[in-house]
């Protein structure tokens, strides 16, 4: 029983953090936000360089053959930076649907050029009714002779403008919301028949929502066995979602340092207003909170890095989440409360802290969703 | 990072275990699960058993009986025995007079003590608040007189837990009524319960338990070889013992029997038809407990892991694993309670209590009591003033 990083893992979050102080400030970040893409090729060419598109894949293929925990201090520091790319749409997502379901000779189409930041990919799975059911899927993919036909319509399709390859869900056999029948599919963003709406979302990232219309993929296309996606999708957005309460942590120590910070310099009354025990007790739990979901961070990555049953995987990966969930809307609502006036304003960082947090809450299934799924898992 | 225990810290944590299995008494083990009332008899009895085997005093040196455990293997007992049931080791000899007698004490005041803890030959209890002195201890006014060859005590403490049992008190008094500050001019003494001018009178809890009391000294004579360090810098023997709190403080083996034992319960109550397990709203809450539980687990041994790494005492760390650990065992109390529903209002028997169920009738009560911990041992309130002054710099 050990929580400190290797020597690997802390260079990386290192190296990391001080791109992030020097690269990413508040005011760069601002700029890459409003740029037309929304999102820096530098910043991920960086990110390649480091070596941080790499962790989470096999060596043959270019990567270092890692996991969740490598990337936690990582992920901690892009929660602190709010950066803006599509890490998680790419590295945690799209790309481990491949390296985890794909044949050898998709592995080596996709992964290094992900690896090595020339290949950018997006998950399109979530549909409009289907809420948080990862087995929900109406899209359809038919056979047609050699080909593939999909047709559906896919919503919030995280980091799509900015993607090269889909992964898209279809149903080949089987109800809508039947586990059975889901199959994978490896489609170009450019491909006929794939339309995009693009927009931002409120925590200022690129999404879209995207339409498939009798667009063809070749039988090379299929991921995995067909109808058998549905598992995959599961370990993989638990993945997903491990990353993702690495990331709220930072997010969370962003909000919290700020206050803190706030807390000891704004003065009322002639006094710091930290000097008020009504609000010391507000940042003490606050900060309790973050204790608590960085616990539930490390658990949720040692589950998916370690655990070989499935079930009690995904039920720890819920019982994480449900604990980030509150404290992400814990801290993040305290901390604008606690900012006063200006916490309700763009011109603080700990605003667009706010977003993030609220997004993140929710991303992958809210506290209610996740607190249903530890019910049913249970075995005692 | 790795969560799970090492092959060498399971072996231990197994040793325990069927150790405790083995030797825990199934009266007791009984007693405990029923949250019956326990006994003096009852609480030495345990505590003798744990010193025949060696283990009841694991964190002292090894040469007055210390096990030489890590504070992991320290933390593991410690949960294990909350998981196993054990009666709860009552703290105020083992590890809050012996600790201030190990740093404090003249040697000959080690050598008359300290074995006698040990053994489980003298109970003990502690005398620090007092009706005007709670959260702001420094206040306290009961007063020792200095007359020849000893301290003459007047006044009153409250709260004194298993007064009615001990054998020894320790306390905090005011020897200087004159000092500039009033953490200045308090000693720390150790008064005989059997010296005359001492009165215990019971403080019944909203439970309907004796477990505290009011302790009153009347010109209670005390050998002036019971001042423990020097005389007038009690404060700093107190402060001392505030910052060798225990790691277990967040008590999650026994929290975790107690929810096993929640869930099976709630499995076997019905509601509209169903087991109650599988009310939504019932599940909803007895989930969230679960979590908290888990991550309260996982915080407690990040901290141990920095402790053992950086060899710094826990500091303000213990009050976030006392805060949550507390409102754990709180919710706790209150689901079993809440399971029972309307059966949870008998409270005692009026005709002798032929086939009355005595279990059920416990739950409520220990709701009740259970509302103690967030005030015990620095209020949860305090708890947050020291997290926001040591760790946030408030």
């Amino acid at each position: 029983m050990h929580f400190d990083y290797n020597e690997e893992q802390q260079l990386l979050a290192d190296s990391i953090r001080r791109f992030i102080a020097k690269d990413y400030d508040f005011d760069k970040r601002k700029k890459i936000v409003a740029s037309p893409e929304g999102a820096s090729d530098d910043v991920w060419r960086t990110f390649a360089e480091m070596g941080l598109l790499g962790i989470p894949f096999a060596p043959e293929y270019g990567g270092f053959g890692g996991g969740a925990i490598d990337l936690m201090s990582a992920m901690e520091a892009i929660g602190e930076g709010l950066v803006v790319e599509p890490f998680v749409a790419t590295i945690g997502l799209a790309a481990q649907l491949v390296a985890r379901g794909g044949s050898d000779a998709q592995k080596r189409a996709v992964l290094p050029a992900v690896i090595e930041g020339r290949l950018k990919m997006a998950f399109a799975h979530t549909e409009a009714g289907a809420r948080y059911d990862l087995a929900h899927a109406a899209t359809t993919a038919k056979k047609a002779g050699k080909v593939w036909v999909l047709d559906g319509e896919k919503r919030v399709v995280l980091g799509a403008p900015l993607a090269d390859k889909l992964v898209v869900s279809a149903r080949t056999s089987g109800g809508t919301s039947e586990p059975r029948g889901i199959s994978l599919f490896l489609v170009d963003r450019k491909a006929a028949g794939l339309n995009l709406r693009p927009y931002v979302t409120l925590d200022e990232m690129r999404a879209a929502d995207v339409t498939l219309k009798g667009v063809e993929v070749g039988a090379d296309a299929l991921l995995g066995t067909e109808g058998q996606a549905w598992p995959l999708i599961e370990e993989v957005v638990d993945f997903a979602t491990a990353l993702l309460c690495a990331e709220a942590v930072g997010a969370m120590k962003h909000a919290n340092d700020a206050t803190l910070e706030y807390l000891k310099t704004r003065k009322q009354f002639g006094v710091p207003i930290g000097t008020f025990q009504a609000l010391q007790h507000r940042m003490v739990d606050m900060v309790i909170a973050a204790e608590q979901a960085r616990s539930m961070a490390c658990l949720a990555c040692a589950k998916v890095d370690g655990e070989k049953d499935a079930r009690e995987r995904a039920r720890m990966v819920s019982a994480s989440k449900v604990k980030i969930a509150d404290a992400c809307r814990q801290v993040s609502q305290e901390s604008i409360q606690l900012h006063g006036g200006m916490g309700m304003t763009e011109e603080l960082k700990v605003s667009h802290t706010f977003r993030r947090l609220t997004m993140i809450a929710q991303l992958f299934g809210d506290a209610e969703h996740h607190l249903a799924r530890f019910a049913a898992l249970d075995r005692s | 990072m790795d969560l799970n225990y090492s092959p060498e810290e399971l072996a231990f944590r197994d040793e325990v275990r069927a150790w405790l299995n083995a030797n825990l008494p199934d009266d007791l083990r009984r007693k405990v699960a029923e949250y019956q009332e326990l006994t003096r008899e009852d609480l030495l009895g345990w505590h003798r058993i744990l010193a025949k085997k060696g283990w009841v005093a694991p964190s002292w040196p090894k040469e007055w009986g210390g096990t030489g455990w890590n504070v992991v293997q320290r933390y593991i007992f410690e949960e294990e025995c909350g998981y196993a049931g054990t009666p709860p080791l009552i703290p105020f000899g083992l590890s809050m007079c012996a600790p201030v007698l190990l740093k404090f004490g003249a040697e000959a005041q080690k050598k008359r003590f300290l074995p006698r803890i040990y053994n489980g030959d003298d109970f003990w209890c502690q005398g620090y608040s007092e009706p005007g002195s709670g959260s702001d201890l420094a206040s306290l006014k009961t007063k020792a007189v200095r007359q020849g060859d000893h301290y003459v005590v007047n006044g009153q403490k409250i709260w004194t837990t298993l007064a009615h049992y001990a054998d020894w008190i320790f306390c905090l008094v005011r020897s200087d009524s004159g000092t500039a500050k009033r953490q200045e001019g308090i000693s720390f003494l150790l008064i005989d319960m059997k010296t005359p001018g001492i009165t215990v009178r019971p403080l019944v809890l909203l439970d309907g338990g004796h477990e505290v009391n009011e302790v009153f000294f009347d010109d209670v004579k005390v050998p002036l070889e019971n001042l423990v360090f020097e005389e007038g810098k009690g404060w700093t023997v107190a402060k001392y013992l505030l910052g060798h709190e225990r790691m277990n403080t967040g008590r999650i083996g026994a929290s975790k029997r107690e929810l096993t034992k929640l869930k099976e319960f709630a499995a076997r109550q019905t509601s509209n038809g169903r087991p109650l397990i599988d009310d939504v709203r019932f599940r909803d809450k007895l989930s969230r407990v679960e979590i908290e539980l888990t991550a309260l687990e996982i915080t407690n041994l990040r901290f141990l892991d920095q402790m053992r790494r950086t060899g710094q005492p826990p500091g303000a760390d213990v009050s976030m694993l006392k805060i949550k650990g507390t409102e754990i065992q709180q919710a706790l109390s209150e689901l079993m309670m809440q399971a029972v529903g309307p059966l949870a209002q008998p409270f005692k028997p009026s005709n002798g209590g032929d086939g009355f169920d005595f279990f059920t009738a416990a739950l409520a009560p220990r709701y009740c009591n259970m509302r103690k911990t967030t005030i015990y041992a620095g209020s949860n309130e305090i708890q947050r003033n020291i997290i926001s002054k040591m760790t946030l710099g408030l």
